[in-house]
């Protein structure tokens, strides 16, 4: 289980409260109005940036202080999820290990992930050889590897038409029941968290609320989502 | 090789190794220079001491003087060579150096009497310029002309200093009235001997501030008889260099030797064609053909080594005084 | 969309190099200045000489400074949206002069600028009166000669800084040359302008040979020049320290000035060809680029022509023992440039905390050669001789010198890796060596080839003779030069001083040149 205790997040005159938990194994969407802190609260999580009070708790674990590599954690972010003067076999083996050696088993294994997102063959090739939809696959295929039990997604597909980017949330969701992973992503886009996500954190006016289901709170949004869904 | 052999070899040659006197010479970097006297000097010596001589390079001459100062009693040299009449009144002031006992017979202008340092070559400033053109016959002429002239900086260049003395030896309190006419003709003033002879020989001056033997460099060396020292009325100015022994040597025997030997024959030899310079000590075969074609000046200025210093710092204030304006 | 999330105080690299690296530039100033004043009898005041040479030090490296960055933009700005065959090229042999030794390109410079000079017989051509080269606006020149390129490197690295897709945005928006100036140039300009001045600032205000040759006189006197007088004629220790100190204070005063102007950050990151630049497509622009390019190169070329023209009459009067120097020099200078880059990493990495850091970094240049050698000979004298530590000083004392340069090229590009890939590699784990070789160095590789280039050729042409160090046996090729001129023989000296201009942008090429392969995206 993943618990926000008393959380209070701080930047210049920007705060947000959290407050909740969500069960291990499960799929959120984290929704909210732009500038809400949706992004931070994601960064607080991953250990990029330090609450001024309160606990992260992972399996009643305390993780507030950890180093981000040391946490629970595999994390995508809007943009930069790949390293484009590495190969995208060397890219999802960082995963594994973050000097870039591997033996003859972590091959078979960057290999194996590769595959496991429609990439077999891809393995040589650099982050700019790659489509969009491509490069998402190579950081999704080093999230399979590095088999942390929390993933944390803040839009990387974004970017991609609305076909690609359901496709890769079908296949983020797919690997995360495969694993049993515990899965939080920032979105804007309702649809997205009615595709994957049965519960939904809503962050907005300084508070990120406890998970509600997805469907109910998007057929009967409270006012500041309303505003923001322009309903 | 085996093992014991080379103990052996060690061994047998440990000893022999540190028998070996060496004899240590601070001098200037020019005097080591594979251009200057130093590689030969060091070979002629070390044929005749069976010592090993250390020539240690450290700038020029004040540099030199300076390293000896900074090391004191403790410095490694045996010999300080390359020193010239401008040091020594500070040189003395170490309380470092110690009389020689070496009986002197000196080809100088000037009589030799000091009992410290021992002069191995001289020289004359003078302006060179090129034959054929405008040669005035003293500063007056030249503060009076057009003509461009480029000079070293008193405060870092030996001639620079040496013209600053021949300045102020000669006119006294009228040296700054010769200043302010000289200004205009100063077309610059370089750090060093090199820069402003090499200003010169690119075209940007007329003259330059250097010595009277410097045609006999591009006569002998280049085939050149283009460039010609100026004689000037007032006399010219002196520069002897000279080197002392050092009171705390643990080679006070082959310092001396080493003090003959530069009064020798094989030493004075060497030192026209690569240091430039007159031999304190004319050399068995004379002085090499170009120097016949040299100008003689009539009269030697030099200003009394215990006066020197005081002289400088009344010259040199009353120098920036006048070119600062 | 929220700010982005400062990074947690944490240190990517492991903060102990950085560290190492601050401990040992600052004892290589202090220890030896230290060691002067202890030696000195007594510290004297600067008296109203001293003071007179420092408000003309202060006022001519000001004036240089000034005139190189604003005539750089121009040049910097033609380069950066222009694309022509030889463009690199032309930009490599503009950094040449900042690479020669002084009286080499000196001499360069007067067979352009002086009496008899190609300026004045073009003059006197058209019946018109010679110009003087000797006075401050000689040694303005001068010195925008050395500094010209080095200001216009660092301002186009600005340039090709701001991505492409801004200039596209601000075609599509119709922006005139007059707005894209405004909107994209003047901020990043305004973020790159006060390091760029500072640093040749720096570099101006320890100049002396080329003041001293030029300068016309003892109006200009600069410090360095009344810590020679200080230490030769009046063997005042104290005084030599105490003007050593002041010209530090100088420049790091103009550093805390710089940093608290100069607004980094702000822009993506560069792509590594040059953007289309849609507003500057009309012939009134490109002649103008055209023009302005012909003369930045006519004023840096001509005088380095005039140095190889001199040299290749003087070659074949080179002695084989200036082959030999160069061979000393280029060892010195690679070894030089391990150190260099090394410690330029290791600074950058703890600037990326510390700003104040890349300010330290000027220390090397800040600092009297002569102050620090006497120093260093104080400090090793008494347990070693120096003549050992010849090799040791001069690489010290040459990366040093280096060092300001490669700070200034590394430290900005770090800041953007660090924000575009530092949480990633953070997420992952990467840290201390995994990070350099995954992340920092492949992606450093254009400042690293940079830098190294740039502190090699800087360390071939230095003279790093401090004369207390001089070893007997290996002499550099920039002190073989100077025994070359001192024996008469100048034909041999120019022959040399070309010898040292192609080693020196040879390496500096190879270097370059290795850092731009393989560029991945």
């Amino acid at each position: 289980m993943l618990t926000l205790e008393s959380l209070v997040i701080r930047q210049d005159t920007f705060v947000l409260r959290a407050d909740l938990s969500l069960q291990a194994g499960t799929v959120a969407a984290v929704i909210g109005p732009s500038g809400a802190g949706k992004s931070t609260l994601l960064n607080v999580i991953a250990g990029f940036f330090a609450p001024v009070q309160g606990r992260v708790l992972w399996q009643g674990q305390d993780i507030t202080t950890l180093p981000p590599a040391k946490r629970p954690i595999s994390m995508l972010f809007q943009d930069n999820n790949l390293f484009p003067h590495l190969t995208a076999a060397q890219n999802v083996g960082l995963g594994i290990r973050p000097d870039l050696r591997r033996s003859q088993g972590d091959e078979q294994r960057v290999s194996d992930a590769l595959r496991r997102v429609g990439l077999d063959g891809y393995g040589a090739r650099k982050p700019g050889a790659l489509s969009g939809g491509q490069q998402g696959r190579v950081a999704l295929a080093r999230v399979l590897v590095q088999r942390r039990p929390l993933i944390l997604l803040d839009e990387p597909f974004a970017a991609l038409g609305p076909a690609l980017k359901a496709e890769m949330l079908d296949l983020v969701a797919d690997l995360a029941r495969e694993t049993g992973a515990t899965l939080l992503m920032v979105s804007h886009d309702p649809f997205d968290a009615r595709r994957i996500a049965p519960l939904t954190i809503l962050v907005a006016e300084g508070t990120a609320l406890p998970p509600q289901p997805t469907d109910a709170l998007l057929d009967n949004p409270p006012p500041s989502l309303a505003a923001y869904l322009g309903d | 090789m085996k093992p014991h052999l080379v103990i052996a070899t060690v061994l047998a040659a440990g000893p022999a190794l540190a028998q070996t006197p060496e004899l240590t010479v601070y001098t200037y970097d020019s005097f080591v220079s594979d251009w200057g006297p130093g590689p030969a000097v060091k070979e002629a010596f070390e044929a005749e001491c069976g010592c090993i001589l250390n020539l240690v390079a450290a700038g020029d001459g004040a540099a030199l003087l300076g390293r000896l100062r900074l090391e004191g009693a403790r410095s490694e040299a045996d010999i300080v060579l390359g020193l010239d009449t401008g040091l020594i009144a500070a040189a003395l002031e170490t309380g470092l150096f110690m009389a020689h006992t070496i009986e002197t017979d000196l080809d100088l202008p000037v009589e030799w009497t000091d009992p410290l340092f021992l002069p191995y070559d001289w020289g004359y400033f003078a302006f060179v310029g090129n034959r054929g053109a405008a040669q005035p016959a003293d500063f007056r002429e030249l503060a009076a002309s057009d003509l461009k002239i480029v000079i070293q900086d008193p405060r870092s260049s030996t001639p620079g200093l040496g013209l600053l003395m021949w300045v102020k030896s000669a006119y006294g309190d009228e040296a700054a009235a010769i200043w302010e006419g000289l200004a205009d003709n100063i077309v610059t003033v370089t750090p060093g001997w090199s820069e402003a002879y090499g200003l010169f020989l690119e075209g940007e001056a007329d003259l330059v501030l250097s010595y009277t033997t410097s045609p006999a460099y591009h006569l002998i060396a280049e085939e050149d008889d283009s460039k010609v020292a100026l004689p000037f009325a007032e006399g010219h100015y002196m520069q002897i260099e000279v080197a002392g022994k050092l009171a705390a040597t643990d080679q006070p025997e082959l310092a001396d030797q080493f003090l003959r030997f530069m009064l020798g024959n094989a030493f004075q030899s060497i030192i026209p064609t690569t240091n430039w310079m007159y031999p304190v000590v004319m050399p068995e075969g004379g002085l090499p053909d170009g120097f016949s074609t040299l100008i003689q000046p009539e009269k030697a200025i030099l200003a009394p080594i215990d006066q020197a210093d005081a002289l400088r710092d009344l010259a040199l204030d009353e120098w920036l005084r006048v070119l600062s304006r | 969309m929220a700010a982005r999330p400062v990074p947690l105080g944490r240190h990517p690299a492991g903060p102990w190099a950085g560290w190492a690296a601050a401990t040992l530039l600052v004892a290589f100033v202090v220890l030896p200045l230290l060691a002067v004043f202890w030696r000195a009898s007594g510290a004297s005041l600067p008296g109203p000489a001293d003071w007179s040479a420092v408000r003309f030090t202060v006022f001519q490296a000001v004036l240089s400074a000034i005139f190189s960055v604003i005539l750089a933009i121009p040049v910097a700005r033609a380069l950066a949206r222009r694309q022509f065959p030889g463009r690199s090229v032309l930009i490599t042999l503009m950094g040449a002069p900042f690479i020669l030794p002084v009286i080499v390109a000196v001499l360069g410079l007067l067979a352009v600028f002086g009496r008899s000079g190609i300026v004045n017989q073009a003059l006197a051509w058209i019946g018109l009166p010679p110009v003087q080269i000797y006075g401050l606006h000689g040694v303005v020149l001068a010195h925008v000669f050395f500094n010209l390129p080095l200001a216009t490197r660092i301002l186009l690295q600005g340039w090709q800084g701001i991505p492409a897709e801004r200039f596209r945005l601000a075609a599509s928006l119709g922006c005139q040359p007059r707005d894209v100036f405004r909107l994209l140039e003047w901020p990043m300009l305004r973020a790159t302008l006060p390091g760029a001045l500072l640093l040749i600032f720096a570099i101006c205000l320890s100049s002396f040979a080329v003041a001293l040759t030029l300068g016309g006189g003892p109006r200009a006197t600069t410090v360095e020049l009344a810590i020679y007088q200080a230490f030769r004629l009046d063997f005042d220790l104290g005084r030599a320290a105490v003007l050593s100190v002041l010209q530090m204070a100088i420049v790091m005063l103009a550093a805390g000035l710089a940093l608290r102007l100069s607004l980094l950050d702000g822009f993506g990151r560069g792509m590594d060809r040059v953007p289309r630049r849609w507003e500057a497509e009309q012939w009134p622009l490109q002649m103008l680029d055209c023009l302005v390019l012909l003369i930045a190169a006519l004023f840096l070329l001509l005088p380095l022509g005039a140095v190889v023209w001199r040299g290749l009459s003087g070659l074949d009067a080179v002695p084989i023992q200036v082959w030999r120097a160069a061979w000393v020099s280029v060892v010195m200078a690679l070894s030089s440039t391990v150190l260099t880059v090394a410690m330029a990493l290791a600074l950058a990495h703890l600037a990326l905390q510390r700003r104040g850091v890349e300010a330290l970094g000027l220390l090397g240049i800040a600092a009297s050669p002569l102050v620090i050698g006497t120093g260093l000979f104080l400090l090793i004298n008494p347990v070693s001789d120096p003549a050992r530590w010849a090799f040791a000083v001069t690489v010290l004392v040459n990366a040093m010198a280096a060092l300001p340069f490669a700070l200034r090229v590394m430290a900005p590009v770090l800041r953007d890796i660090e924000r575009d890939f530092g949480p990633l590699a953070d997420s992952l784990g990467m840290t201390g060596l995994a990070r350099l070789r995954g992340l920092t160095l492949p992606r450093m590789r254009r400042p690293l080839g940079f830098s190294a280039g740039l502190a090699a050729a800087l360390s071939m042409g230095d003279l790093g003779v401090i004369a207390l160090f001089a070893d007997p046996d290996r002499a550099t090729l920039p002190l073989q030069i100077l025994r070359l001129m001192g024996a008469y023989k100048m034909d041999a000296a120019a022959g040399a001083g070309l010898i040292l201009l192609v080693f020196s942008l040879l390496l500096f090429w190879l270097f370059d040149r290795g850092g731009r392969q393989d560029a991945d995206t």
